[in-house]
């Protein structure tokens, strides 16, 4: 051996175990001043990173991995929440503390007519300030440009009453109220026609609805849903018009605009009590609940989109979990050696659980960077509103978390074979 | 002083009922603080086995095995792995980790305890790396080394907690005969400056030298054994026949 290594060595001998030698003297610490290592956690995570960064390869299919999981969820998410956003949309326009509508509407695309008639023994309580009748029903409109018809949602109220607030509407209120005029929904899908643009350059527009021939006085902004691709709004008179078997006794939604400082559960219960069996008292929220509980139950949209976000959770995790057990096998004989060397499972463990972290947030990042992208691309293509929103992404974040860290667990019993016996 | 290694009738067998095997029988076996002792015998002889039950790696049956002053007969895992940290084990392939560089590998080892600061442990393995000659390669990683390379970290990593004993398990086999020499060289050599004890097992006729007794190991009992290269004289007998 060298000189330079034995006095090396003899000079290592000669330092007390738990003193330290600073780097530019012989100062001697004493044990008092011996600072704390990295926590064991912040140890393991650091060669949990090493461990990856070692095998690039593997570390681009598991990143790749958690970024399909990523994205697949996000858009499910995002399809769902524009399904309810857009279902809900109507019913939140709705400006009034209660509604009645019949028991066998379970959404509003597809009322059943109730009779009017019932918005007047609503008046009777006391608290009842005012009762809207509005009226909903779908038709087929003929786009101007090619003549090609498609189905469109009729909302039919008095807009004076101030019951829908749409946005957009309030400076047509008083072109709405001459008869066969209506307003066209510019969020609609367009196979309606450029209608806005038309709008814009002429300030009216002559179409068709069904058999009916009605002037567009301007546009509003609502929005097509999984319900309607399209909207237009009009005055009860210019509905009948173009149903004409809507019955004026007749009406889909009842709005009740109640008087200031009213309790709505309290009438409610009263209106409950008082009207027959063939109408249903709801609150504003309520009837929001419904057409959400329609759409998320009642249709196989819901669950679907539940299954494919479920399903890429599952896919996700079967990739991370291949990669960390192949990483675990292929370097388990290091493993048993670490553990022959005096660590524990639990660190080993933390190692594992630190590389399902990384790879967690490695996949996240560029998963949710493409879901904003197809978010784009989406929402062009379907007209519906897609939010990436921050509160999604956390909750996307904690789902992927959980994955890969449930992967991790799983690998955890191949960790445990590392037998530091079998090393000899 | 207290002996590194104590073992007195110890036996070990696999399997149960009709497919037990017994692999040590009755065997005893001491080691002096500072002994360096060489182990053979053929395969399956439980040269390997009773290294295992000595570093604490498996949980001792039958008769008694005091290492470092403590008992591992009924000693839960907790104490084994407590009892591991202070022995240095040497493996005939080093299974360093193929993502850290030779100065982390060794720096590994005082992470166990969480002794000391990051720059103290680096500080402590690149000085080990030093001391095997390896200063010069204490950022390489394990496979810009040679085999023989990798034993010296592998040495390094086993002496750089000042063990009070260290395994070694073939440590030469993988090696050709300048480079095995060489290792062992070192090896006894830091241990000895250690004071610590050193137990190597081993095939390899050409290291025999180097130790301060050779043992030999056979159907799970101790023989002695000359570490002469040809006609070996018989030495007197170590360790009890039973």
């Amino acid at each position: 051996m060298s000189g330079f290594a034995w006095n090396a060595a003899g000079l290592l001998r000669k330092v007390e175990r738990r003193q330290l030698l600073t780097p530019s003297a012989d100062l001697v610490r004493s044990p008092g001043q011996i600072r704390c290592g990295v926590p064991q956690w912040v140890r393991a995570f650091r060669l949990a990173w090493r461990q990856l960064r070692a095998e690039p390869a593997r570390l681009v299919a598991a990143i790749m991995g958690v970024m399909f999981a990523t994205i697949l969820v996000l858009m499910q998410l995002g399809f769902r929440g524009a399904l309810f956003d857009t279902a809900t949309a109507l019913p939140q326009a709705l400006q009034a503390e209660l509604f009645l509508i019949h028991p066998m509407t379970m959404a509003l695309f597809r009322a059943e007519p109730l009779p009017r008639v019932r918005g007047f023994q609503a008046l009777s309580v006391p608290e009842v300030e005012k009762a809207v009748p509005i009226y909903l029903a779908q038709a087929f409109w003929r786009n101007p440009e090619n003549g090609t018809h498609r189905a469109i949602q009729l909302i039919g109220f008095d807009a004076e009453d101030g019951a829908v607030k749409i946005a957009g509407l309030a400076p047509l209120v008083p072109l709405l109220k001459r008869a066969d005029t209506v307003a066209f929904d510019a969020l609609g899908r367009p196979e309606y026609g450029n209608i806005a643009g038309v709008l814009a350059r002429k300030g009216t527009l002559k179409v068709q609805i069904g058999s009916h021939e009605v002037e567009v006085v301007g546009p509003v902004r609502l929005g097509a849903s999984f319900g309607a691709d399209g909207n237009v709004v009009m005055n009860e008179t210019t509905f009948r018009r173009i149903i004409p078997a809507t019955r004026a006794s007749d009406a889909s939604v009842l709005a009740l605009r109640l008087k200031p400082g009213a309790d709505p559960v309290r009438v409610q219960a009263e209106l409950t009590r008082l009207l027959p069996p063939d109408v249903t008292v709801l609150t504003h929220a309520q009837l929001v609940q419904r057409e959400h509980e329609y759409w998320d139950s009642a249709t196989p949209i819901g669950v679907i989109f539940v299954f494919c976000s479920l399903l890429g959770i599952v896919v996700g995790m079967v990739i991370v979990y291949q990669i960390l057990f192949t990483d675990i096998a292929s370097h388990l004989r290091e493993y048993a050696t670490l553990k022959a060397m005096g660590f524990r499972n639990s660190y080993l463990s933390r190692v594992v659980i630190g590389e399902a972290v990384i790879l967690a947030g490695l996949g996240f990042i560029p998963g949710t960077l493409g879901s904003a992208v197809l978010y784009r691309y989406a929402a062009s293509a379907t007209y519906l509103t897609l939010d990436l929103t921050g509160q999604r992404c956390a909750w996307v974040f904690l789902m992927i978390l959980g994955m890969c860290v449930s992967a991790a667990l799983l690998t955890l019993r191949k960790l445990r074979q590392a037998d530091p016996a079998e090393v000899f | 002083m207290t002996r590194t290694v104590d073992v007195q009738d110890l036996s070990y067998a696999f399997g149960t009922e009709s497919l037990r095997r017994s692999v040590l029988v009755d065997l005893n076996l001491t080691l002096e603080p500072g002994e360096i002792v060489l182990l053979t015998g053929p395969s399956g002889s439980g040269k390997t086995t009773l290294m295992a039950l000595i570093g604490a790696l498996r949980a001792v049956q039958t008769g008694s095995c005091v290492v470092l002053g403590r008992k591992l007969n009924g000693a839960s895992e907790r104490d084994r792995v407590a009892i591991r940290r202070q022995i240095g084990f040497v493996f005939q392939d080093p299974h360093l980790l193929g993502c850290l560089t030779a100065a982390q590998n060794v720096a590994m080892t005082l992470e166990v305890d969480a002794a000391g600061s990051e720059r103290d442990r680096m500080r402590r393995a690149v000085a080990m790396l030093q001391a095997v000659g390896l200063a010069d390669y204490a950022g390489a990683r394990p496979d810009q080394l040679s085999g023989g390379q990798r034993q010296r970290v592998a040495i390094a990593r086993a002496l750089v907690r000042d063990p009070g004993l260290v395994l070694a398990d073939e440590p030469t086999a993988a090696l050709d005969r300048q480079s095995g020499a060489e290792i062992t060289r070192i090896l006894c050599e830091l241990a000895r400056q250690r004071a610590a004890s050193v137990l190597i097992v081993t095939h390899d006729v050409r290291i025999l030298g180097i130790a301060d007794r050779v043992l030999t190991m056979e159907d799970g009992r101790i023989r002695p054994e000359c570490p002469s290269e040809k006609d070996p004289p018989r030495l007197p007998v170590e360790g009890h026949a039973t």
